[in-house]
Formats: structure tokens, C-alpha cells, sequence
């Protein structure tokens, strides 16, 4: 790492900066008086929830906030305070002062046109270079940002790349013009853990290279311990803590920085070297739910078959919890649904209590589907908006005819006191709730019928570290009470290891390794397992480079 | 509203911070307002759009003055005078009413005799053009009614179940499309003419050709409604198609449908205008807005009262209605109208002015930013502070 001049003048000066917005409901609030400064060749990270504020800041910068915002305070961009600036003036600044690196590389790149007239748009645009000149320095942007054969590759369409190489894209149009602050808004966010280590690679290369100060919004702590020079903490819209990233992630100061940093989950103790294979004990009588043997799901597209699963194996008894762990495109989600009778299974056995769901009758199927009950990944969109919360959780007794309609609302009272949301919730809408609280009435109304299996597909992964902490402990407490079995669907390990006590790790429609939480994902057997691990970063700046080190190591060795 | 209380709230403490989730639920408690359903709020936003209001005033007000004064079926209306027995033309058929008061020179209000004259055989003017705007009312609305149902029952039909179904559904609208709305009703119209001119049935005829774009829309919208998780948990649970389609999907597209339900009201009352102007819809002696325009078109220049008065009552009713859809496609889909800054027409198309121009969401909504989630939709009407910038 280079030192960073501590005298440079701020690429990036925030003072006092203010954003309200004027809203149906009232003015909002954004930001209140932040201050902050960038200097070239530092990364500052700015964490926080969704609702803190954090995009808002930074949007204010590339002065593309909307038309009912108001702003005051002072936002310079090297010097120059982009604050009440012309338009015009401001748009002649972005990409040759500051550019952007943008959370999703699936929409920021315009699918129907080339990289090529992509990246040289920028250098027409500012009246930097043209024609093959132009293409020249495009090649050898693609050559920094790490794309293989730039030459070829450069006349290719997005749809072409995968999303890493998109996202490297992204950024090799971002630094074109060597802009003076880049502002990375979740760059990593949307990729898998192993391309997420590889973009933190490129991003820590770079600023070194071109010496630009970055500001790097996230909501990830291991992100924040990886590249962060100096961090800054935001909450509802206020800077609570600053300062260097070890200080504040290993003795945060303000109480807001200590409860985030406890939310987080942690996977400790892992052992990428080789060890002895722990022996598993034989286990006491199970009471089996789910029984999956030599599973393969298949989807259909448009006549064509594409197996997204191949070759599963599980079993899952009551009072257990099996998580399924991997990357995007694994087939994770694709063994929840069949589950849920989604998708038909092409081959295999897929039996709830005893019953494969191929082959029973339909009507014998949805007394089967009566005994599950589904937690889906997206708390805004899993509950009908147009239901009130009291009609969400009594929509499996409907269908199912079950009690009468005094009995249905004292089980949804029950089960809205067991996810401690107050009654009266019943007569909200779900867009009046968090997503925290959305999500834990999607857990009630999954717990309606006293199912036997429990089905969570990614149940947090769209919620703040703070609130997935609180619905985590939830679904271990519901457990507890009430004995169900549970399929956990996750791409975040830490998570799995909070919950699972067995695991299952899945690759491109395939089982890579399966067994105890302790042992898989605390000595991992399988290459593919230790890569996963040792891609997750940790929020321990120290750590985290031990453990990049390490993974370095490891990619080398394979 | 309270909905803003958390963002304004003083610099940060400690206790604030005690645990968000359990803020989060001391607010919703606090909430004392009454929960406002996603209905009442697009009413509210519907009271507030000025250009629909005052077009809901004048609907109301032309289907009050042209039921009430003709009566409708078989009640009498408050006026006297028939729209069939000609009688002697007074003053060359002018009309006699006058909206000048006396104290600024004119003859008084009053309606007088003919308040929209008369025709060349005596007839009284304003008994035909109410009788007129009956007709007109009569065939928007069951045409509007019939287009909506098989519209949007066919939309989402074929929408949910896809493949087959879908094929045969869509093959079936396109076959209608192609076929000119004009030429078939114009032949059904003849038809419908001998049966015995009946409005109604002309009305049900064009309603029955004229559902095709809207099944194409609401289609549209359900094959994206049901990729939506509240559908899959839906389904998980064992809810049957029926169920789904009419208590999950169309609730959801109430929006396009009514908007166009409306759209289609106005374009039948054009259309039925059109045909009796072709001499294809309504036949003497039963008579609407159209075949009046007709019959005097070559009145127009020494009396052009018998072409003003229909006239201009299409363009008020069709143009009310038209409004009265944008006011409700606002209502129901406030981000749309506010990113799009439509020109109004005079710019008077009901955004306050001083009102915040862009974000008018409902309250309490919060995104989730998907965090290593890279599927997620973005919140159906979310706008969120921390994303504000791109909303």
C-alpha cells in the first residue's frame, strides 16, 4: 500500500453538506452536515444501513441528485464545489474529475452496443481522442482492468462477458479519463465472493496506479477491511464515527459502530490445511422430513432441457438444519423450489415424509405442500401489497380451509406475538412495514399451519446486517419452539455456520461436499469449499490480510 | 404524517441506536394514524390531480342534466318536450338560452322555449341531444364494461398459464385485431340496425371486438406480476390458479386495467359518433350525438347551433373521460408521471405546484438494496433516501 500524503489537498471535500428532499410525506432529511474529505490515493470507506444515507452523499457529489432535493453545504471536487454548479459544468467534470463504478455490471453497460463504442464514447465525449486512436486506448484499458485478449475481445457485446469481466468493465470506463475521485457505490455487491475478491484485487491495484482517491459506499464490513484506508460510519443520515479502518473496526467508538460491527457474522476457526477428516458419530434415531436420493431438476426453455441440478443427495430430520451454500447459478435456489413443488423433478426421489412428490396424486400433493411452509428471499416482494398483513397470514388457512375465521385470527395473533410484531399489525399493509418486519411476517405466515418443514430461501440476504442478526436469531427461536425442520438456502457462509448444523455445498448443479457444519466449513475437504472460504472477507483489516495472503497461496498451489 | 419522524429526528444518541429492529417496531406502534390501504392512497392522489376532478365534475354533470331532463327507462324527466313530434319552427329554430345576466346587457338566464332551438322540422333541439348523450353515455359504458371484463379476464388467463393456452388465447386476439373495428361494426351496426336500433346491442356487439388491446396490456402486465414471490408463496401454499389470478394478479393490475377501461369509454362513445355519422350506427328515429352531426352537417354555416351543441358535447364528455384516465393512471402509478414530466395541457394537469415534483411514494416504503443480491427487483412505488439519487 502506499502512504498517502496526509498534505495533499482532498481529491473528494465534503463540509457541512446537507440534503433534504421534499417528499408526499414531509421534507426528508438525507444528509445532516456531513463533513469528509478524500485524498488522492486513499480509499474511504462509507458504511452504512439502507436508509443512512451513504448513496445520497455521494450522488450529491456527482451532482445527479433528483429534482426535489435540496442541498446545501459544500461538495468540491478537486476544488471545484459542485453545490448549486451548472449543469453543464458539472457534466464536463464527471469522468474527467469524477466517475462512478456502479453497484449492478448487468445494467450499467447498454447491451446493444460494443465494449468498443462503449469505452471510446468517453474519450469522444471530452474531446480526448478519436478513431483508432481512441480504440488504442480503449485496448489498453482493458488491459489494465485485466480482460484477456483486449484486442478481440473488444469488439464483443456486454452479454458476452460474465459479470466479474462486466464489472471490470465498468471500471475500465470509470478510470478512462484518470479521473481525480472515483465513487464505487456496492461494487462488489452483486458478484459472488470469489469475484468479489478478485474486483477488491483490481480496485486496490488501480488507485495505486492512478493515484485517485476513493470512495468506496458499502454495506460490507469484510469489503470495508479489505480496501479501506479510513472509514466513515453513517446512521440516519449523520457521520457517527471516522477514522483509520484497524481503529474502527477492532475498537469501534460510538455505539451504533460496536452494534453494526456485532451484527455481523463471523466464520472463525477455519483450517484450509489439510487435517484429518473429523469422524462423524453415529447419530441418534432421526426423525426424517425431507429425503432427497440422486436428484436432477430440470428447466425447461422454450423446447430445450437445461439440467440445473444433478446428482443430490440429502436427508433432513426434525429439529435439524440444513444449509445450502453457493454461488450464483449452483442450483441452490433451484432444490428449494422443487421442493416446494415449483419445479418438477426430471429423476430421483424427492420424499416429504416418506411421500415422493412425483408421484402422488394432486390433491395428495397439496395436503404434502401443507406440511411446508416458505420464507423467500425478498421481503418486499414475497407479500401481495394490495393484502393487508392480517389477510397475508391467514392465506394459507384459506386455502386450505382451515378453522373458522375467529380461529385463523387468534393463530395470527399467535404467531405475530411469536415474531414480536405488535397485533394490531394486522390491519397494516405490508408497505407500511420494514423489510426486517415484512420479513418476519412472511416467517409467521410460513409458521401457519404448524408445518413440519421449514423452507428459507436467502431469507436475509436482502436485509441490513443489523436486522438479518435479529431475524436470524428468530428462526432459531421459532425453532425451538416449535420443532420444524429447515432448509436454508445462502450464498453467506457466515450465516450458514450461525444456523446450519449440517451443510451442503453445491457447484454448478452438483454436490461438492456435504456433511456437519464443524467439519465442512471449519476443515473443508473439497477444493472448491476452501476456495469459497477463503474468499469471504473478514471484518478485521489485519485478518483480512492474513487471509488474503492465504488465499493467494491457495490459487497458487491449485 | 409521522412517516418522516425517524429522518428528522435530532443528531443521533445512543438510545436511538439501542436496536434498530426494536426502533423499528416502537415506531410502528407510534404510528397512531390509521393504516392507509394501497386503494386509499391512490384515491388521495386521485382528489388531489386537478384536470380529473374538474372532468369528473363535468361528467357528472352531463349524465345528470341528460338522464334526468329526457327520464330514462320509462321515468319521466322534468322536460316536457319530446324528441320525435316535430312542431312549428319559432324564430327560425334559434336557440333561447341565455347564460347573460340582464345587468350586463344581455336577456337574463333563463332556457326559454328551445333552449337549443329547434331543428328544420320543428323538433326540440334540446330533447334530441339529450336523448343523444343518453345513447352515447349508454354505449361508453357497456362497452367500456364488456371490453374490461373479456379484457382483462383474457389478459390474465393467458398471462398466468402461458404456453398453449397462451398461444391459443393471443392467436385468437390477433385475428381479432386484424379485422378493421370500423368495417365489422359498421356491418354489425347494420344489423343491429334491423334488429330494431338498439343501442344496447350495437353497444355489445362493439364491446365484444374492442377487448383486444386491453388483453394484450393486462397480459403484458401479469407474465411480470408473476414472477413476483408473493405469486411463488402463493403457490407453495397450494393456491389454485383461480385463486391466484383473481385475488393476487388482477388486484395487482387494477391499474392498467381501469386506466383503460376509461380510454376505452371514450374511444366507443367516438366510435359510435363515427358510425352514426357513417349512417351505419343509430337509425331515426332513435337518435345520438353522431347521427345529429350528420343529419345537420350542412347546417353548419346558417345554423350552427344544430351542429355545436352534439359537437361539442363529444368533445367535453370524450375529453372529461380522457382525463379522468390520466388522473388515474397517476394515482395509481405515481413515479411513472412524475419521471416522465409530461407537458400538460396548459401545464394545468393537477401537480401542485408548490407540492415536491418527484417522489410522491407511499409512506413507510424502504428498499432494500439487495445487498449481494443481485435479483432482486427494485421495490414496486419504494423510493429510498439511500438510493435517492437514482429513483
Amino acid at each position: 500500500m502506499t502512504a498517502v500524503d496526509p498534505n495533499a489537498a482532498p481529491a473528494l471535500a465534503f463540509t457541512d453538506l446537507n440534503v433534504r428532499f421534499a417528499t408526499e410525506g414531509g421534507i426528508v432529511h438525507a444528509v445532516k452536515g456531513l463533513s469528509l474529505d478524500v485524498k488522492p490515493g486513499e480509499v474511504v470507506a462509507l458504511v452504512g444501513e439502507s436508509g443512512s444515507g451513504k448513496s445520497v452523499t455521494s450522488t450529491a457529489a456527482m451532482g445527479l441528485l433528483p429534482a426535489n432535493a435540496m442541498v446545501t453545504g459544500e461538495a468540491r471536487v478537486g476544488g471545484v464545489n459542485v453545490v448549486g454548479l451548472h449543469e453543464e459544468k458539472v457534466r464536463t467534470m464527471r469522468a474527467t474529475e469524477i466517475a462512478m463504478i456502479f453497484q449492478e455490471p448487468m445494467t450499467a453497460l447498454n447491451p446493444v452496443l460494443s465494449i468498443e463504442k462503449q469505452l471510446v464514447e468517453t474519450f469522444e465525449l471530452h474531446d480526448i481522442a478519436y478513431g483508432s486512436d481512441a480504440v488504442d486506448r480503449a485496448i489498453d484499458l482493458l488491459r489494465l482492468v485485466g480482460i484477456p485478449e483486449p484486442e478481440k475481445r473488444i469488439k464483443q457485446y456486454p452479454h458476452q462477458f460474465s459479470g466479474g469481466q462486466r464489472q471490470r468493465i465498468v471500471i475500465a470506463i470509470a478510470i478512462s479519463l484518470r479521473p481525480k475521485v472515483i465513487i464505487a457505490d456496492e461494487p462488489t455487491t452483486a458478484l459472488d465472493v470469489t469475484v468479489q475478491a478478485e474486483i477488491l484485487d483490481l480496485l486496490r491495484r488501480l488507485k495505486d496506479e492512478l493515484d485517485s482517491g476513493i470512495l468506496l459506499i458499502t454495506h460490507n464490513m469484510g469489503v470495508v477491511a479489505d480496501l479501506a484506508d479510513r472509514v466513515a460510519v453513517m446512521f440516519r443520515g449523520s457521520l457517527v464515527e471516522t477514522g483509520p479502518v484497524q481503529d474502527v473496526l477492532t475498537n469501534p467508538q460510538h455505539p451504533y459502530t460496536k452494534k453494526l460491527l456485532a451484527a455481523v457474522p463471523r466464520l472463525e476457526n477455519v483450517e484450509l490445511a489439510e487435517t484429518a477428516v473429523v469422524e462423524e458419530t453415529i447419530e441418534a434415531p432421526r426423525d426424517l422430513v425431507l429425503r432427497a436420493e440422486d436428484v436432477a431438476i430440470e428447466y425447461q426453455m422454450r423446447g430445450r432441457r437445461f439440467r440445473a441440478v444433478e446428482g443430490v443427495s440429502f436427508d433432513l430430520a426434525k429439529n435439524e438444519i440444513l444449509g445450502i451454500v453457493g454461488e450464483s447459478g449452483s442450483g441452490k435456489s433451484t432444490i428449494a423450489k422443487a421442493v416446494l413443488g415449483l419445479i418438477p423433478v426430471a429423476s430421483g426421489t424427492l420424499a416429504v415424509h416418506g411421500e415422493d412428490l412425483a408421484s402422488v396424486s394432486r390433491r395428495r400433493a397439496k395436503e404434502v405442500r401443507r406440511q411446508i411452509g416458505v420464507v423467500f428471499q425478498d421481503p418486499a416482494a414475497s407479500l401481495d401489497p394490495r393484502f393487508p398483513i392480517g389477510d397475508v397470514l391467514m392465506e394459507p388457512m384459506i386455502i386450505h380451509r382451515v378453522g373458522t375465521r375467529a380461529s385463523r385470527l387468534e393463530r395470527a395473533h399467535e404467531l405475530l406475538d411469536a415474531v414480536r410484531l405488535p397485533r394490531d399489525v394486522v390491519n397494516r399493509y405490508p408497505h407500511e412495514l420494514s423489510g426486517g418486519q415484512r420479513q418476519r411476517v412472511s416467517l409467521a405466515r410460513a409458521l401457519m399451519l404448524k408445518p413440519e418443514l421449514l423452507i428459507a430461501d436467502e431469507p436475509t440476504s436482502a436485509l441490513d446486517v443489523s436486522v438479518q442478526a435479529a431475524v436470524l436469531e428468530m428462526i432459531k427461536e421459532l425453532q425451538q419452539e416449535y420443532a420444524f425442520a429447515c432448509l436454508f438456502v445462502s450464498h453467506d457462509l457466515a450465516v450458514v455456520d450461525l444456523l446450519a448444523d449440517h451443510v451442503l455445498v453445491m457447484k454448478d448443479g452438483h454436490m461438492v461436499e456435504h456433511g456437519a457444519t464443524s467439519s465442512v466449513l471449519h476443515h473443508p475437504q473439497a477444493d472448491y469449499t476452501k476456495r469459497l472460504l477463503a474468499a469471504a472477507p473478514v471484518p478485521d483489516p489485519a485478518e483480512q490480510r492474513r487471509r488474503r495472503e492465504a488465499r493467494r497461496a491457495l490459487l497458487a498451489s491449485q | 404524517m409521522s412517516t418522516t419522524d425517524s429522518h428528522n429526528s435530532a443528531p443521533v444518541t445512543s438510545t436511538d441506536i439501542y436496536d434498530l429492529a426494536e426502533a423499528e417496531d416502537a415506531a410502528l406502534l407510534k404510528k397512531s394514524a390509521k393504516p392507509l390501504s394501497q386503494g386509499q392512497l391512490v384515491r388521495r392522489r386521485f382528489f388531489r390531480h386537478k384536470a380529473a376532478m374538474i372532468s369528473l365534475v363535468v361528467i357528472v354533470l352531463i349524465v345528470a342534466v341528460s338522464f334526468s331532463s329526457m327520464g330514462f327507462l320509462g321515468i319521466p324527466g322534468w322536460w316536457d318536450k319530446s324528441y320525435v313530434t316535430a312542431g312549428a319552427v319559432v324564430n327560425g329554430g334559434a336557440p333561447t338560452l341565455s347564460l347573460i345576466p340582464r345587468w350586463l346587457g344581455g336577456e337574463g338566464i333563463h332556457l326559454g322555449e328551445h333552449p337549443f332551438g329547434q331543428e328544420s322540422t320543428g323538433k326540440d333541439y334540446f330533447a334530441l341531444v339529450m336523448v343523444g348523450t343518453q345513447r352515447s353515455i349508454i354505449m361508453g359504458v357497456v362497452v367500456g364494461v364488456i371490453t374490461t371484463f373479456v379484457g382483462s379476464v383474457i389478459g390474465a388467463v393467458s398471462g398466468y398459464f402461458r404456453g398453449r393456452v397462451d398461444s391459443v388465447l393471443m392467436r385468437i386476439t390477433d385475428v381479432v385485431i386484424v379485422i378493421p373495428l370500423l368495417a365489422i361494426a359498421a356491418a354489425l351496426g347494420q344489423i343491429a340496425g334491423n334488429i330494431g336500433s338498439s343501442v344496447f346491442l350495437l353497444a355489445l356487439m362493439i364491446g365484444l371486438i374492442s377487448w383486444t388491446g386491453l388483453a394484450r396490456l393486462v397480459r403484458g402486465e401479469i407474465l411480470s406480476l408473476r414472477e413476483r414471490e408473493f405469486v411463488a408463496a402463493a403457490q407453495s401454499m397450494g393456491a389454485g390458479a383461480g385463486r391466484i389470478i383473481f385475488q393476487h394478479l388482477m388486484p395487482n393490475a387494477i391499474g392498467v386495467i381501469v386506466v383503460n377501461a376509461t380510454f376505452a369509454i371514450a374511444s366507443a362513445i367516438l366510435l359510435e359518433s363515427s358510425l352514426s355519422f357513417l349512417g351505419f350506427g343509430v337509425r331515426p328515429p332513435e337518435t345520438s350525438l353522431g347521427l345529429l352531426i350528420s343529419q345537420y352537417q350542412g347546417a353548419f354555416t346558417n345554423r350552427p347551433w344544430l351542429f355545436w351543441w352534439p359537437g361539442g358535447i363529444i368533445l367535453a364528455f370524450a375529453l372529461a373521460v380522457n382525463f379522468l384516465g390520466d388522473g388515474l393512471r397517476d394515482a395509481f402509478d405515481p413515479r411513472q408521471s412524475h419521471r416522465i414530466r409530461r407537458a400538460g395541457l396548459f401545464d394545468w394537469t393537477g401537480r401542485n405546484k408548490n407540492a415536491p415534483a418527484a417522489a410522491i411514494v407511499p409512506p413507510q416504503v424502504e428498499v432494500q438494496p439487495g445487498p449481494s443480491n443481485p435479483a432482486a427487483p427494485t421495490t414496486e412505488g419504494g423510493y429510498d433516501t439511500d438510493k435517492g439519487g437514482r429513483a
